[in-house]
C-alpha cells in the first residue's frame, strides 16, 4: 500500500428479497395496506368478549379440575370409536397406498397408470378431511364407519404421496442391478426398491397413525363418530369440565403415540 | 447371516427373528380385526348397502353447481384468506419465542423451561383447529376473531416445532465465532442464529399459512366465520348444487395457495 | 512486558479427559507463539481457555491486568472484545455477507439496536473496508460468506478478528482446511498483521515447518503439558521426538526441504497417532 486509499464510512446491507427499490417499495405498501384491510374485516363484539372472559375462565378451570367420572360411559365409548378408527383406516389405507405409490411412481409405471394413480392421491389431497366427512356422512349416515373412510381416504394421499416420492428417489443403480439379472417386474420391487423404501414406510405409517388419531377427534363434529362428537356435545352443554377431561386424553394420547413411534421408527431403522 | 453348521445353509432370517417377525405381522392382523369389530358394532349395515344409490342421488343435485352463488361467495373467501392470515401471523410471532426456549442450544434452562415449552407445543399441536374454534366460539362468541385465535392456537405448535429442531440443527462454529468477538446474548441471536434459520423460517411459515388456508375453509361450520359458515347453511338446506360451488371455490383456493407457498419456499431456499 | 500470563491453568472435561495439566506461560508484547502438538494434546482446549469458550478447571488467565477465569457477564464480554479469534474452519456465518460478518467484529462494542440495524459508526465501517483490501477482498464485500473460497472465506476471518482491535490474537489451526500454497499466505498474512501492529498472538498448528518459519517463539504440548518452549530453531529431531513421538523426523524433512506445493505434511501423519 504505497498510497493510502480513501475508504467508504458507510456501508448499507443490500437487499436480499425484493432487489428493485421501487418493487420493493410497492410489495411493503401492499402488504400494509392488506394487514390493514383484513384487520378491519374482523369484526369484533367486544361486549360479547367481555362476557366471554368469564367462560372462558372456566373453561381454564375445567382444563385444570378436569371431570373424567361423570361422563366417562360417552367418553370412553367416543375414545373407543376413534382408536378403532385410527387403527383400522390406518392400515386400510397402508394396504391400499402401496400399489397406488408404486403405480405412481415415474421410474416404475406406465405412463397410463401413472397419470390414473397420481389423479387419485390429487383428488385426495385436495380436500379437507371435514369436507370428506361430510360427504360420507352424507353416504353412508352417521357413525364411524364414515369416519373410517374418511380417514382411510386421506390417508392415501398422504402415504401414496411420499411412497412415491421415495421410490422415485431410490438409487437406480441398485434398480438396474437387478433388473440386469434377467428379474421380472416383481422381482425388480421386492429385491430393489422394497429395502430401500421400507424403513421410511414404516416411519410415515406410523406419522400417519399418529394424525389419524388427531383428525378422528375432529372429525365427529360432522358425525363420523368418535371422541369428536363427545367433545362437541360436552361444549355444547357447557360441560367444560368433562371437555378438558376430554382434551387431556387427546393430548395424552397423542403423547403416547409420538413416544412409542419414535421409539419403534429407532428399533426399525 | 450364515450358521456355522458343516455344510452352510444360507437363511435369509435367524429363526428367532423370522418367528418374532411373525408374530408381529399375526398381532398387527388380530388388532386390526379386534378393532374393525368393535367400531362396526353399531354400524347399519343397509345404510351402507345403499350408499351408491344415496352417492348417485347426492352427485345428481350437485350437478350442476349453482354457478351464480358465487356473488354470495366472495365475501366469505376474502374472511377465510384473513383467517388464516392472520392466524398464520399470530401464530409465528408466539412460536419464535417458544422455539427458541424449547431448543436445546438456546433454552435458558433445561430442566425448567424446555419441558414447559414443549408441553406448550404438543398442547398446541394436538388439538385441531376445529376443536380449538368449537371452544373460542363457545367462549367469546361466534365470528372471524374465534377463527383467528383458533387457527393461531394451532400454528403455534407447528411452526415451534419444526422451528425448534431447525435450531438444534446449527453450525455451533459460527455461534461460538461471534460469542468470541464478546456480543451479548440477543446480538449471537441475531448474528449467528437468526441468519442459519432464516430459510427454514419463512419456509415453515409459508407452509402452515397454506394448511391454514385449507383449514380456515371449514372453520365456518362450528360459527367461526369464512366460507364455512357458507356450507353450513348450504348443507342445512340440502342445497347441494350451491355445496358444490362452494367445493369448486374451495379447490380452486386450495390450488392457487399452494402454488403461491411453493413458489414462496423456491424463492427462499 | 508480558501481555499474557497463563499460571497452572488445568481443564478436566466433564468426560473426565483431562485436557490441560497446570499449564504455565507468559507471552509479551508482539511477540507470536507457535503452538504445536499432536491431537488431543488440547491445543485447542488451550487457546478455547483464554476467551473462555471453554471453562478452565483451574488456574488463572491474565490478560493486562485483569484475570480472566474470573470474569462473568458483561464482563466477560467486554474482555472477549479485546481478543480476537481465528477459526479452522473459517466460522463465518455462512449467510451473511463478507462486510456484515467483518463489522460483526466490533459486536462487543455497539448497542444491540446498532447492531441489529448494522448501523456501524464510520470509523468501523472505514476500517472494515481497509481490512478487506488489506486481506485483498475489496472487491467482495457484498458477497454472502458461503459463495467465497477456503482461502476467501479464512481471510474474512483474519479481517473479522482485526476488526475487533484485539490486544491478543488466538488463532485456531487456520490452515488445517487449506492447501499448502494458501496456508504459507494466510500464515504470511497473519504473521504481517501481527508484527505490523505489534499483536501478540497464539497460534496453534499442526504442521511444524510452517510454524517454525513464520513464529517466533515454539511451544509443544503433549497431554495437556508443556514439553517444549524455545525459538524455533531448538525444534530439533530430539525435541520433536519429545512432543510426537518416534517418528523418522530426518527422512520427512528431507523430503519437504525447499519444497513449497507438492508436500507431505511431516505431522499430518502424526495427528493420526
Ligand atoms: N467438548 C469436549 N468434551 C470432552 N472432551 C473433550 C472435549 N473437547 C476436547 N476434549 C478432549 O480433550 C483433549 C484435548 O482436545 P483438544 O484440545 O481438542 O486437542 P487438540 O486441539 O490439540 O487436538 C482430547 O483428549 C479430547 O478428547
Ligand atoms: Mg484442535
Amino acid at each position: 500500500m504505497d498510497q493510502p486509499s480513501v475508504h467508504p464510512v458507510t456501508w448499507k446491507r443490500p437487499p436480499v428479497l425484493f432487489t428493485h427499490t421501487g418493487w420493493r417499495r410497492a410489495i411493503y405498501a401492499g402488504a400494509l395496506i392488506y394487514l390493514v384491510l383484513a384487520m378491519q374485516s374482523i369484526e369484533v363484539d367486544w361486549q360479547r368478549v367481555y362476557l366471554g372472559l368469564d367462560r372462558g375462565w372456566k373453561f381454564v378451570e375445567g382444563f385444570l379440575t378436569p371431570d373424567f367420572t361423570t361422563r366417562w360411559r360417552d367418553i370412553s365409548e367416543g375414545l373407543i370409536e376413534s382408536l378403532t378408527m385410527t387403527v383400522t383406516s390406518t392400515v386400510a389405507g397402508i394396504l391400499v397406498s402401496v400399489p397406488i405409490g408404486i403405480g405412481a411412481a415415474r421410474n416404475l409405471a406406465p405412463a397410463p397408470v401413472y397419470l390414473f394413480c397420481r389423479g387419485i392421491i390429487t383428488l385426495s389431497r385436495s380436500f379437507q378431511e371435514v369436507i370428506i366427512a361430510i360427504l360420507l356422512v352424507a353416504m353412508f349416515g352417521f357413525g364411524p364407519f364414515a369416519g373410517f373412510l374418511t380417514l382411510a381416504f386421506a390417508s392415501i394421499g398422504f402415504l401414496s404421496k411420499l411412497l412415491a416420492e421415495d421410490i422415485e428417489a431410490c438409487d437406480r443403480s441398485q434398480i438396474e442391478a437387478i433388473r440386469a439379472t434377467g428379474a421380472s417386474w416383481w422381482q425388480v420391487v421386492n429385491y430393489a426398491v422394497q429395502p430401500q423404501v421400507m424403513p421410511r414406510l414404516v416411519g410415515l405409517s406410523l406419522y400417519r397413525l399418529d394424525i389419524n388419531f388427531r383428525e378422528s377427534a375432529v372429525i365427529g363434529i360432522v358425525g363420523a363418530g368418535g371422541i369428536g362428537a363427545t367433545l362437541n356435545t360436552a361444549i355444547d352443554r357447557y360441560e367444560y369440565d368433562s371437555a378438558g377431561a376430554i382434551l387431556i386424553i387427546i393430548i395424552a394420547i397423542v403423547l403416547v403415540v409420538e413416544y412409542s413411534s419414535s421409539y419403534i421408527r429407532r428399533w426399525v431403522q | 447371516m450364515t450358521t456355522n453348521a458343516p455344510t452352510p445353509v444360507w437363511h435369509y432370517r435367524t429363526r428367532k427373528q423370522t418367528l418374532l417377525g411373525w408374530l408381529g405381522w399375526f398381532s398387527l392382523v388380530a388388532l386390526t380385526v379386534f378393532c374393525w369389530q368393535l367400531m362396526n358394532e353399531n354400524t347399519i349395515w343397509a345404510f351402507v348397502s345403499d350408499a351408491p344409490e344415496q352417492a348417485a342421488d347426492i352427485g345428481g343435485r350437485m350437478f350442476p353447481p349453482a354457478w351464480s352463488y358465487i356473488d354470495q361467495l366472495w365475501e366469505p373467501l376474502w374472511d377465510t384468506i384473513n383467517i388464516a392470515t392472520l392466524g398464520t401471523l399470530i401464530g409465528v410471532a408466539v412460536a419464535v419465542p417458544v422455539a427458541f426456549l424449547a431448543a436445546n442450544n438456546t433454552t435458558p434452562s433445561r430442566r425448567f423451561v424446555r419441558p414447559l415449552a414443549l408441553l406448550l407445543i404438543v398442547t398446541s399441536r394436538s388439538i385441531n383447529s376445529l376443536i380449538w374454534a368449537l371452544l373460542l366460539v363457545a367462549v367469546i362468541g361466534p365470528g372471524l376473531l374465534a377463527g383467528v385465535i383458533a387457527i393461531g392456537l394451532r400454528s403455534i405448535g407447528f411452526i415451534a416445532k419444526l422451528l425448534y429442531e431447525a435450531i438444534e440443527e446449527i453450525d455451533f462454529n459460527q455461534v461460538e465465532a461471534v460469542r468470541a468477538t464478546g456480543a451479548s446474548g440477543a446480538q449471537v441471536i441475531d448474528y449467528a442464529i437468526v441468519p442459519q434459520i432464516l430459510p427454514a423460517f419463512w419456509g415453515i411459515s409459508v407452509f402452515r399459512w397454506d394448511i391454514n388456508i385449507r383449514e380456515s375453509t371449514i372453520l365456518g361450520l362450528v360459527g367461526a366465520g369464512g366460507l364455512g359458515i357458507q356450507l353450513s347453511a348450504s348443507l342445512a338446506t340440502l342445497a347441494w348444487n350451491q355445496v358444490a360451488m362452494i367445493f369448486v371455490v374451495i379447490l380452486g383456493t386450495v390450488i392457487v395457495s399452494e402454488w403461491v407457498s411453493a413458489r414462496v419456499r423456491q424463492a427462499v431456499i | 512486558m508480558n501481555v499474557l500470563k497463563l499460571d497452572k491453568l488445568s481443564k478436566t472435561y466433564a468426560t473426565g479427559d483431562t485436557a490441560l495439566n497446570q499449564v504455565s506461560f507468559e507471552v509479551p508484547a508482539g511477540q507470536v507463539l507457535g503452538l504445536i502438538g499432536p491431537s488431543g494434546a488440547g491445543k485447542s482446549t488451550l487457546i478455547r481457555c483464554i476467551n473462555r469458550l471453554v471453562e478452565p478447571t483451574a488456574g488463572s488467565i491474565t490478560l493486562g491486568g485483569t484475570d480472566l477465569a474470573q470474569l462473568q457477564g458483561a464482563a466477560l464480554r467486554r474482555a472477549r472484545r479485546r481478543i480476537g479469534m481465528i477459526f479452522q474452519e473459517y466460522a463465518l456465518v455462512e449467510r451473511l455477507t463478507v462486510m456484515e460478518n467483518v463489522l460483526s467484529g466490533r459486536l462487543g462494542y455497539v448497542s444491540l439496536w446498532r447492531s441489529f440495524l448494522r448501523r456501524y459508526s464510520p470509523d468501523d465501517v472505514s476500517k472494515a473496508f481497509s481490512l478487506l483490501e488489506q486481506v485483498g477482498l475489496s472487491q467482495h464485500y457484498n458477497k454472502r460468506a458461503d459463495a467465497l473460497s477456503g482461502g476467501q472465506r479464512q481471510r474474512v476471518g483474519i479481517a473479522r478478528a482485526l476488526e475487533q482491535d484485539p490486544e491478543l490474537l488466538l488463532v485456531d489451526e487456520p490452515t488445517a482446511s487449506l492447501d499448502p500454497k494458501t496456508s504459507r499466505q494466510i500464515m504470511r498474512l497473519i504473521g504481517d498483521a501481527c508484527r505490523e501492529r505489534h499483536l501478540p498472538a497464539i497460534i496453534n498448528i499442526h504442521d511444524v515447518m510452517l510454524a517454525q518459519q513464520f513464529t517466533d517463539r515454539i511451544i509443544g504440548l503433549r497431554a495437556g503439558e508443556v514439553v517444549f518452549d524455545g525459538p524455533p530453531s531448538g525444534l530439533t529431531d530430539e525435541v520433536l521426538t519429545r512432543i510426537y513421538g518416534d517418528e523418522d523426523w530426518t527422512r520427512m524433512r528431507g523430503e519437504e526441504a525447499g519444497a513449497d506445493e507438492p508436500r507431505t505434511p511431516a505431522v499430518d501423519l502424526a495427528e493420526g497417532i
